[in-house]
């Protein structure tokens, strides 16, 4: 198994691939932060964001099939927001009877509830999808390293490196233990497993989390001493940090300023 | 795929990962320094107390609880779910190391799998990786001296629970979904689903204790702010629920003045009689709303004191019988 499996960044060269980290990871954020600020109902901001994220995803070079079939993971948690649909007053656009109430009950769809719910779906869809071209333009230590260069604690940095590393081997640690359960548990020829009750399922997977602790705890020993072997005295060592062009910051301010001149339109019209 | 050779389900998204858009920029970015506060604060405590092998072995156990939580638990009904790790990993290694733990793993489940977004990352420690870490380790230290397992069963439960009810309020301050609707329906949901972490909880730390039985009197020893860690604890819990109480009695927030005309509309709502729970959905203010929080916050504690006295009874027939 090899760790590239976990990276999503794409290896092409784009301008967008070329650019500062740093850069790029405060522009995400100040792109998704843009979308939470854009009022209700905005479309021609919302046209204007996603024009922006088209031709970046353009720019990079990036299948954008691909990009939009990864987009779709936020969707199941849309039902969080399907409620504002019938709560929020306005003109009723349409009435869904409620299921055995003959009738009695109703359902009723305002025109604000829809505008305010497609609202929250197309910020979310516009955020994952900046989200999706920041990780498939840069590969996951560069995240890291500009996470630290914009003052995440070192510690914090390092723990998720390592826990980055360590995923695959512990990952592997996990399948071997499920593995060991399908082995050791049997399926009727209904489909049906075998096995006790809820609590004896749950102290099976409890077994299995705390034998992977126990194993990982022992892990992290055998890690740390061979890295006090190779010369770790405590402090993580990290390539200096490459000096930010003057064209990144260019890029990076641009970019800002078009997303302030979104958000100004849209407040002020 | 996430695994090479898992040819299963993979984990789905939990429920309480809150992806970028359905938090208003108010919620989030208070969130963001809230939980920024409670980072850096486990930084300066956890490279004081513990020494310098603190970061291979946090990144490890981290890794371990991104790994735990690929293991699938059968429930009813052919569907499965799987542990938040929460409060095992608090109960392991004590609130400040283990907060470290969970905001790397939610850290990365944002930055590869967008399972939670960047600018939600702030709600989303604050809730998977502050509360339930808190809420676990405080619920475990004020039980387990008379029952380690329901204390840990506890634990899991409880911080499932009051995580999901803190995503719903926080989905109802930025106005994304009505709190008369989201409130019990994540509530009541958890309530089930914390069942399964609970006794993960509670199974995996009899098989530590069973494994490594020297590994918690060495934690202890080195565990001397016992009492403090206990204040801190409380402080915070009090604090994170003066905060949603204060930004829901205040009535300021664009986010409240949706849910109170949410409430408001459908008390009033004539031509759609639409009602969830006419039992406390009573139409107007914001005080009900409130009112709402309150119940919730009563039923918590009740549930809390019930389990309290269970495990004191539990304890006094343990020591009659030894």
């Amino acid at each position: 198994m090899h760790i590239h499996i976990l990276d999503q960044h794409i290896e092409t060269n784009s301008i967008v691939h070329r650019l500062d980290p740093r850069v790029k990871l405060v522009s995400a954020l100040v792109f998704i932060l843009a979308c939470a600020l854009t009022p209700d109902g905005a479309w021609l901001a919302f046209a204007a964001l996603g024009v922006l994220l088209l031709v970046l995803i353009i720019i990079s070079d990036l299948s954008i099939m691909t990009l939009m079939k990864r987009s779709i993971v936020a969707l199941p948690f849309a039902l969080a927001a399907v409620t504002v649909m019938f709560t929020i007053p306005g003109e009723t656009l349409a009435t869904i009877p409620l299921p055995f109430s003959a009738g009695k009950y109703q359902l009723s769809i305002s025109d604000a509830g829809l505008v305010r719910f497609v609202t929250i779906m197309l910020k979310s869809w516009l955020s994952v999808l900046m989200a999706l071209l920041l990780s498939a333009t840069t590969t996951f230590p560069d995240i890291l390293r500009a996470m630290r260069g914009i003052g995440v604690p070192r510690v914090l940095v390092s723990v998720i490196a390592f826990m980055y590393r360590y995923i695959f081997v512990l990952g592997d640690e996990a399948l071997r233990l499920m593995r060991a359960r399908e082995a050791r548990t049997a399926t009727g020829s209904d489909g049906r497993r075998s096995g006790g009750n809820i609590i004896w399922r749950a102290k099976v997977v409890g077994g299995m989390a705390g034998s992977l602790f126990v194993r990982s705890l022992s892990r992290s020993e055998r890690v740390y001493q061979a890295m006090v072997s190779r010369g770790y005295t405590g402090e993580m060592l990290w390539l200096e940090k490459p000096r930010l062009q003057g064209w990144h910051l260019a890029v990076g301010g641009l970019f800002i300023a078009i997303l302030a001149a979104i958000e100004a339109l849209a407040w002020l019209s | 795929m996430l695994f090479s050779s898992y040819s299963g389900p993979l984990p789905k998204p939990e429920a309480l990962h809150i992806p970028d858009g359905f938090l208003s920029a108010p919620v989030a970015v208070l969130a963001w320094l809230i939980s920024v506060a409670f980072i850096v604060v486990a930084v300066r405590i956890s490279s004081r107390t513990l020494d310098e092998r603190q970061v291979p072995m946090m990144g490890v156990l981290a890794a371990f609880i991104f790994a735990a939580q690929a293991f699938n638990f059968p429930v009813a009904g052919g569907t499965s779910g799987h542990m938040l790790g929460g409060a095992l990993v608090a109960i392991l290694l004590g609130p400040w190391p283990g907060l470290l733990v969970m905001t790397a793993v939610i850290a990365l489940q944002a930055l590869i799998f967008q399972d939670g977004g960047l600018l939600a990352m702030g709600a989303n420690i604050l809730i998977m990786g502050i509360l339930t870490v808190w809420v676990g380790y405080f619920t475990y230290r004020l039980l387990s001296r008379f029952n380690g397992y329901l204390a840990a069963f506890l634990a899991g439960w409880l911080s499932v629970e009051v995580a999901a009810i803190v995503t719903a309020a926080l989905l109802a301050l930025s106005g994304t979904s009505a709190l008369a609707v989201v409130l019990p329906a994540m509530a009541g949901v958890h309530a089930f689903i914390g069942i399964g972490e609970g006794l993960i909880t509670a199974a995996a730390l009899a098989l530590v204790q069973k494994a490594l039985p020297g590994f918690f009197d060495h934690r202890s020893s080195g565990g001397r702010t016992d009492t403090a860690t206990l204040f801190a604890g409380g402080v915070v819990l009090t604090l994170i629920v003066g905060i949603l109480a204060v930004f829901f009695a205040s009535g300021s927030p664009d986010g409240l003045e949706w849910v109170a005309e949410d409430l408001g509309f459908l008390g009033a709502a004539q031509e759609s009689p639409f009602q969830i729970a006419p039992d406390y959905a009573v139409p107007g203010i914001s005080s009900d709303i409130a009112a709402n929080l309150l119940a919730v916050g009563i039923g918590i504690l009740l549930l809390f004191a019930v389990g309290y006295t269970v495990a004191r009874s539990l304890r006094r027939r343990q020591t009659q019988s030894a």
